[in-house]
C-alpha cells in the first residue's frame, strides 16, 4: 500500500511538472505583451496595453493576419470537403488497391514540409513558371491538411452503424436526402474538429509559406520577420496572446458544441 | 453521368455488371487524389529531376551530371556532411528526449486519470494552439542573453555575467524542439495506452507478475504502436525543421534545413538544393527503415503498423 | 427441388446469384413467395440467407438475375425505389432523432402534410404499444422496444414486402418469445407479405407459413415447417432442423413402396420408398428421437410400432422433467442411437420394462430400441 501511494505521487508530481514546462514558455508571452519594455527581457517595468493599442495601427501586421485568414478558412473548408469524400470513399467502398491509395494521401504527413516546399517552389517556378500567391500557399496547405481531414472523419464514419445509412435508403431517401439527412448530422462533430485542425494547421504554417507565398506575407512570414527587430517583437507577444486567447475559446466551445452534439435533439434535419 | 440509369432504373442484366460500385468509390477520393499527385507526386519527381541538372550564373540548365551528388565526397562538400548527420542526431536526441519525456505524462492520463481525462487531453493541448513561431521564441525569450534565466539569477545575486551557453547552441535547439513536439508524442502513446484491455493487466498480476514486471511484459510492449508512430511523427519532421535552428540554434546550431534554404535563396544554386533535399529524404527514409528493422519484422506485426 | 407454383407471386427470384470474388454467397437462388405469406430464410451463419434479403431490399446487387416484386422487375433499382422496408438487425434507430422522428423519417419523403404524419406516427406507437413513448429520446428505451420502434417505422411506410433481419436475435429469451407472438399477430392483421432472416430453427418453425433452409449459398428445401421437420429432403435439412439419428446403408429390397435398408450385418430395418429409390443404392435412414421406443425388454409380437427393432447398450440416460434422454450403442464405430422419451405416467404407474419416468439408466444394461415404418424417413446417401 505504502509503495504504491509512493509510486502515484511520483508520477503525479511529474505531470504537473510535465505541465509546468509545457505551460511555462507558453505564458511567458502574454505576461511579457502587458510590460511596458521595448525589450522582453526581465524585471517587469510595468504594466501597459499600449502594444495591443499599437495592433490597431500596424498595417503590415494586419494585412497578414488577413491573409492567413483567407487561406485558412479557404484550406479548412476545402480539405474538409475534399476529406469528407474521401473519407466516405474509404469507409463504404470496397475499392481496389484500398491500402495503397490510403498510404499514398497520408504520404504528406511524413515528408518534411521542406522538401515539400522546395520542391512546390521549383515545379512551379521553372516547370510551369506560375506566379506565387497565396493561392499556391493554399494548395499546399490543402496537400497536408486533407490527410488530417480524412483521418478525423474516417474515424467519425467508422464509428457508427453503416444500416443506419441503409435504413434511409430503405425508408425512401435517395442517395442525397439520406446523405443529409442521416450522414452529416452524425459526422458532424467531426466536420467541426477536421475544420479546426485544417485552419490552425493552415494559420501556423511557416515553411511552406516562405516558399510559396510570393509578395504577400501571410502571417507566421510576419512573424518570423519581426523577430528580427525587437522593437517589433512586442507588437507580436500582443497579436501571439490574442490568438492565444480566440484558441482557448474556440477548443472550449468545439468541446461543448460536440457534448451538446451527442446528447441534445436536434429536430432541423427532418 | 449516367441518364439511363437515372430514369430507368430498372434495367437489365448487363447494366448490372457493366458499373461495377467501387467506381462511384473511387469518383469520390479523384479530387483528393489529384491534389495528391499535383502537388506531392509531380513535385517530388520534379525536385529529382532538377537534382541532376546544373546551374550555370542565373539560369538552370537542363544539362544532365551528377556533380550535384558529387560534391558531397569532396572536401568543399564537408559541410553538408556534417549537417546532414548532425541534423539527423539532433533529431534522434530532441525525439528520444521527447517520448522519455511524454511517456510517464501519456501513462498518467491512461492509468491514473479516472474521470476528467478530456479536461487533461485538453489542458495538454492548449499550449499547441499558440503559434509555433511564438512557441520557439519563448525558448529565446527564457535562454537569452537578456533572457528570464540570466536575468533572474542575476537579480537573486547568483551570476554577475549572463550565461551565454544557454543559447545558440545544439542544446538549446534540443530543448525547444523537445517542448515544441510534446502534444505529437504524448497523445499517440496515451491513446494505445488507453485501449489496452485493463483484464490483461489484471491476468498478469493474478499469473505472478510484480508491477514492474507486469509494465514491461504487458503495458510497453502493447503500446508499442503510439509509441514507435510518436517517435516517427517527432523525428521525421524535425530533421528538416529550419525555424528552430534558425531562431535558437546559432551558428553551431544550424541544421541541413538552413542549408537548402541558403541554396535556394542566396546560393542561387536550386540543382545543388534540390540535391541536398533529396540525400536528406534518403536519409530520414534510410533512419526510419534501419530504426523499423531494429524493432523487428515480429513485434511490428504485433503492433500492426 | 420441386415447389408448388404460385399463381401471383408477391416475390420472384429467378436464379439470384451474389458472387464477392471467387466466393459465391448466394447460388441461383429461384423460388416464389406468395402475398401475404411469413416466409423464413433459415441457416446457419455465413449460409447467404441474410446477402439474400439485402438484395431483394437493394442493399447489395445481385451479380446474376432478376427479382420480381409483384410482378415489376427489380433490377438495380436503390432501396428507395423499391415496395420493401427492412427492420435492420441493429435496428438501426437514428440516434440523432427522437422516437416519433424516427417513425415519421419514411413517412416525409411522401407528399403527406404534417397532421397526416403525425395521426400515422401515433397510430405506429399504438400498434407496437409504445404510446407516449414519442418524444424520447432512442438512448432512453429498452432493446425490446428499439425493436419495436425499428419495426414501427418499417410498417409505417405500407410495405408490399417487410424484410427482417434477425430481428429478435439481440434479445433474451423470454422477450424473444413474446416478440415472437407479437409479430406473427401483426403479420396476420396487416397481411404484409414478411421475409424473416434467422439461425434459430424453433423461431422459424413456429412463425413462418413457409421456411426455405439455405447452407453454402444454396437452398436445399422450401416447406411448411411441418414437411420441413416430418420430410426432410436431404440430410443437412434433416439435421439442422431438430435433432435426427442417422443409419447409413444399402437398400437390400423394396416391397409395395417399403424398402428394407441394410444397415449393418444382418440388421435391417424399413421404411417408406419413394420412386426414385431402387435396390442395391446406398441410403440414409433418418429418424426423429421423439419416435422411437425404448423398452428394458425385448418387444413380443410383430405390432407396427415394433416394425423396426434394434438391439441395443444403454450408454447414459438423462431426465429433464418432461421427457427422458436415452443414448444407446447398437455397433460399435457408429453414432448412438439417440431416444426421447415422454414422461407422461408417473414413476408408480409407468409400465414394466418401460424406461419412460424413470431417472436413471443403468450404464450397459441391455435395451431395445423400437419404431413403426412411417416415423423413418429414406434420404439419398
Amino acid at each position: 500500500m505504502e509503495t504504491i501511494r509512493k509510486h502515484l505521487n511520483l508520477l503525479s508530481l511529474f505531470a504537473v511538472l510535465y505541465l509546468a514546462f509545457l505551460y511555462v514558455p507558453v505564458l511567458l508571452l502574454p505576461l511579457f505583451s502587458f510590460n511596458d519594455n521595448i525589450y522582453v527581457t526581465l524585471p517587469f517595468k510595468g504594466f501597459t496595453l499600449k502594444w495591443y493599442s499599437n495592433l490597431l495601427a500596424n498595417s503590415g501586421l494586419q494585412s497578414a493576419l488577413w491573409a492567413s485568414v483567407k487561406v485558412g478558412v479557404g484550406v479548412a473548408v476545402f480539405s474538409t470537403f475534399l476529406g469528407l469524400l474521401a473519407a466516405r470513399a474509404m469507409t463504404r467502398y470496397r475499392l481496389p488497391f484500398r491500402r495503397s491509395l490510403y498510404a499514398l494521401i497520408m504520404l504528406p504527413l511524413v515528408i518534411p514540409y521542406m522538401v515539400i516546399g522546395v520542391s512546390t517552389l521549383v515545379i512551379l517556378r521553372r516547370g510551369f513558371d506560375m506566379d506565387l500567391s497565396l493561392w499556391t500557399v493554399g494548395a499546399s496547405h490543402v496537400l497536408i491538411t486533407v490527410p488530417l481531414s480524412m483521418l478525423v472523419l474516417m474515424a467519425r464514419m467508422e464509428g457508427f452503424d453503416r444500416s443506419l445509412e441503409e435504413a434511409s435508403r430503405d425508408l425512401g431517401d435517395t442517395a442525397w436526402r439520406s446523405f443529409r439527412r442521416v450522414t452529416l448530422p452524425l459526422v458532424m462533430p467531426g466536420i467541426v474538429s477536421s475544420l479546426l485542425l485544417c485552419f490552425i494547421t493552415s494559420f501556423d504554417e511557416y515553411l511552406l509559406a516562405f516558399f510559396l507565398a510570393g509578395s504577400e506575407a501571410t502571417l507566421p512570414i510576419f512573424i518570423f520577420s519581426s523577430l528580427r527587430f525587437p522593437s517589433k517583437i512586442p507588437d507580436v507577444l500582443a497579436l501571439g496572446s490574442l490568438i492565444l486567447m480566440v484558441s482557448i475559446v474556440l477548443v472550449v466551445f468545439a468541446e461543448w458544441l460536440r457534448r451538446r452534439g451527442v446528447s441534445g435533439s436536434d429536430s432541423s434535419v427532418i | 453521368m449516367n441518364t439511363q440509369t437515372a430514369t430507368n432504373p430498372a434495367v437489365g442484366d448487363a447494366a448490372l455488371s457493366a458499373r461495377p460500385e467501387w467506381l462511384d468509390g473511387l469518383w469520390l477520393i479523384v479530387p483528393t487524389l489529384l491534389i495528391v499527385i499535383g502537388m506531392m507526386v509531380v513535385p517530388l519527381v520534379g525536385i529529382v529531376v532538377v537534382s541532376f541538372w546544373t546551374q550555370t550564373g542565373f539560369n538552370i540548365e537542363a544539362t544532365w551530371t551528377l556533380d550535384n551528388y558529387r560534391v558531397l565526397f569532396t572536401p568543399e562538400g564537408a559541410l553538408y556532411r556534417i549537417l546532414i548527420v548532425k541534423s539527423l542526431w539532433m533529431s534522434l536526441t530532441a525525439t528520444i528526449a521527447v517520448v522519455l519525456l511524454a511517456y510517464p505524462m501519456a501513462y498518467f492520463m491512461a492509468f491514473r486519470i479516472e474521470r476528467a481525462k478530456l479536461i487533461w487531453i485538453i489542458l495538454l493541448t492548449v499550449p499547441f494552439w499558440t503559434s509555433y513561431l511564438l512557441r520557439i521564441f519563448a525558448w529565446k525569450v527564457i535562454l537569452g542573453f537578456n533572457g528570464v534565466i540570466n536575468s533572474g539569477l542575476k537579480a537573486v545575486g547568483l551570476i554577475d555575467k549572463p550565461l551565454e551557453f544557454l543559447l545558440y547552441n545544439p542544446t538549446s535547439v534540443t530543448i525547444t524542439l523537445a517542448h515544441a513536439w510534446a502534444a505529437y508524442a504524448v497523445l499517440p502513446i496515451y491513446v494505445s495506452l488507453e485501449k489496452i484491455d485493463r483484464s490483461y493487466l489484471e491476468a498478469a498480476t493474478d499469473l505472478g507478475d510484480s508491477k514492474w514486471k507486469r509494465f514491461w511484459r504487458i503495458t510497453f510492449p502493447l503500446s508499442l504502436p503510439g509509441t514507435i508512430a510518436a517517435i516517427l511523427l517527432v523525428f521525421i519532421p524535425t530533421v528538416g525543421d529550419y525555424i528552430t535552428p534558425t531562431l535558437v540554434g546559432g551558428t553551431s546550431g544550424i541544421m541541413i534545413g538552413n542549408s537548402i534554404v541558403t541554396q535556394f535563396g542566396k546560393a542561387n544554386n536550386a540543382p545543388l538544393g534540390a540535391a541536398l533535399s533529396c540525400i536528406m529524404m534518403l536519409a530520414i527514409t534510410l533512419a526510419v527503415c534501419a530504426f523499423l528493422a531494429a524493432i523487428g519484422r515480429k513485434r511490428l506485426k504485433a503492433a500492426d503498423l | 427441388m420441386t415447389q408448388p407454383t404460385i399463381p401471383r407471386p408477391m416475390i420472384s427470384l429467378q436464379s439470384v446469384s451474389k458472387r464477392f470474388g471467387s466466393f459465391v454467397a448466394v447460388d441461383a437462388a429461384t423460388f416464389d413467395i406468395a402475398p401475404g405469406e411469413f416466409f423464413s430464410l433459415l441457416g446457419p451463419s455465413g449460409c447467404g440467407k441474410t446477402t439474400l434479403l439485402r438484395m431483394i431490399g437493394g442493399f447489395e446487387r445481385q451479380s446474376e438475375g432478376d427479382i420480381l416484386i409483384d410482378g415489376e422487375s427489380m433490377g438495380i433499382r436503390p432501396p428507395n425505389q423499391r415496395p420493401t422496408n427492412m427492420v435492420f438487425q441493429s435496428y438501426a434507430i437514428f440516434p440523432h432523432l427522437d422516437i416519433a422522428e424516427n417513425i415519421a423519417y419514411g413517412l416525409v419523403n411522401r407528399d403527406l402534410d404534417k397532421a397526416t404524419i403525425a395521426k400515422k406516427v401515433a397510430q405506429a406507437l399504438e400498434m407496437v404499444r409504445l404510446e407516449g413513448l414519442g418524444n424520447r429520446r432512442t438512448n432512453q428505451i429498452s432493446g425490446g422496444q428499439r425493436q419495436r420502434v425499428a419495426l414501427a417505422r418499417a410498417i409505417v411506410c405500407e410495405p408490399k414486402v417487410l424484410l427482417l433481419d434477425e430481428p429478435l436475435g439481440a434479445l433474451d429469451k423470454k422477450l424473444r418469445e413474446e416478440m415472437q407472438i407479437e409479430l406473427r399477430q401483426l403479420q396476420k392483421s396487416l397481411g404484409i407479405t414478411f421475409i424473416f432472416v434467422t439461425h434459430d430453427q424453433e423461431e422459424a418453425l413456429s412463425l413462418s407459413d413457409r421456411i426455405a433452409v439455405m447452407a453454402r449459398g444454396k437452398v436445399l428445401q422450401i416447406d411448411t415447417a411441418t414437411s420441413l421437420y416430418e420430410r426432410p429432403n436431404c440430410r443437412e435439412v434433416a439435421g439442422f432442423i431438430g435433432n435426427m439419428n442417422f443409419f447409413e446403408g444399402r437398400i437390400a429390397s423394396i416391397a409395395n413402396g417399403v424398402a428394407a435398408v441394410e444397415i449393418g450385418p444382418g440388421q435391417h430395418v424399413r421404411v417408406s420408398a419413394g420412386s426414385g429409390s431402387a435396390p442395391g443404392q446406398a441410403a440414409i435412414v433418418a429418424v426423429r428421437p421423439e419416435k422411437i421406443d425404448a423398452g428394458a425388454t425385448q418387444p413380443q409380437g410383430n405390432g407396427a410400432a415394433t416394425a423396426n427393432v434394434i438391439k441395443a447398450r444403454a450408454l447414459a440416460g438423462s431426465y429433464l422433467g418432461d421427457r427422458s434422454l436415452v443414448l444407446a450403442e447398437w455397433r460399435e464405430g457408429t453414432a448412438p442411437i439417440s431416444v426421447s422419451l415422454q414422461n407422461r405416467k408417473t414413476l408408480a404407474t409407468a409400465s414394466p420394462g418401460s424406461i419412460a419416468g424413470t431417472d436413471s439408466v443403468a450404464t450397459g444394461a441391455p435395451i431395445w430400441i423400437t419404431w413403426p415404418i412411417e416415423a423413418g424417413v429414406l434420404l439419398n446417401s
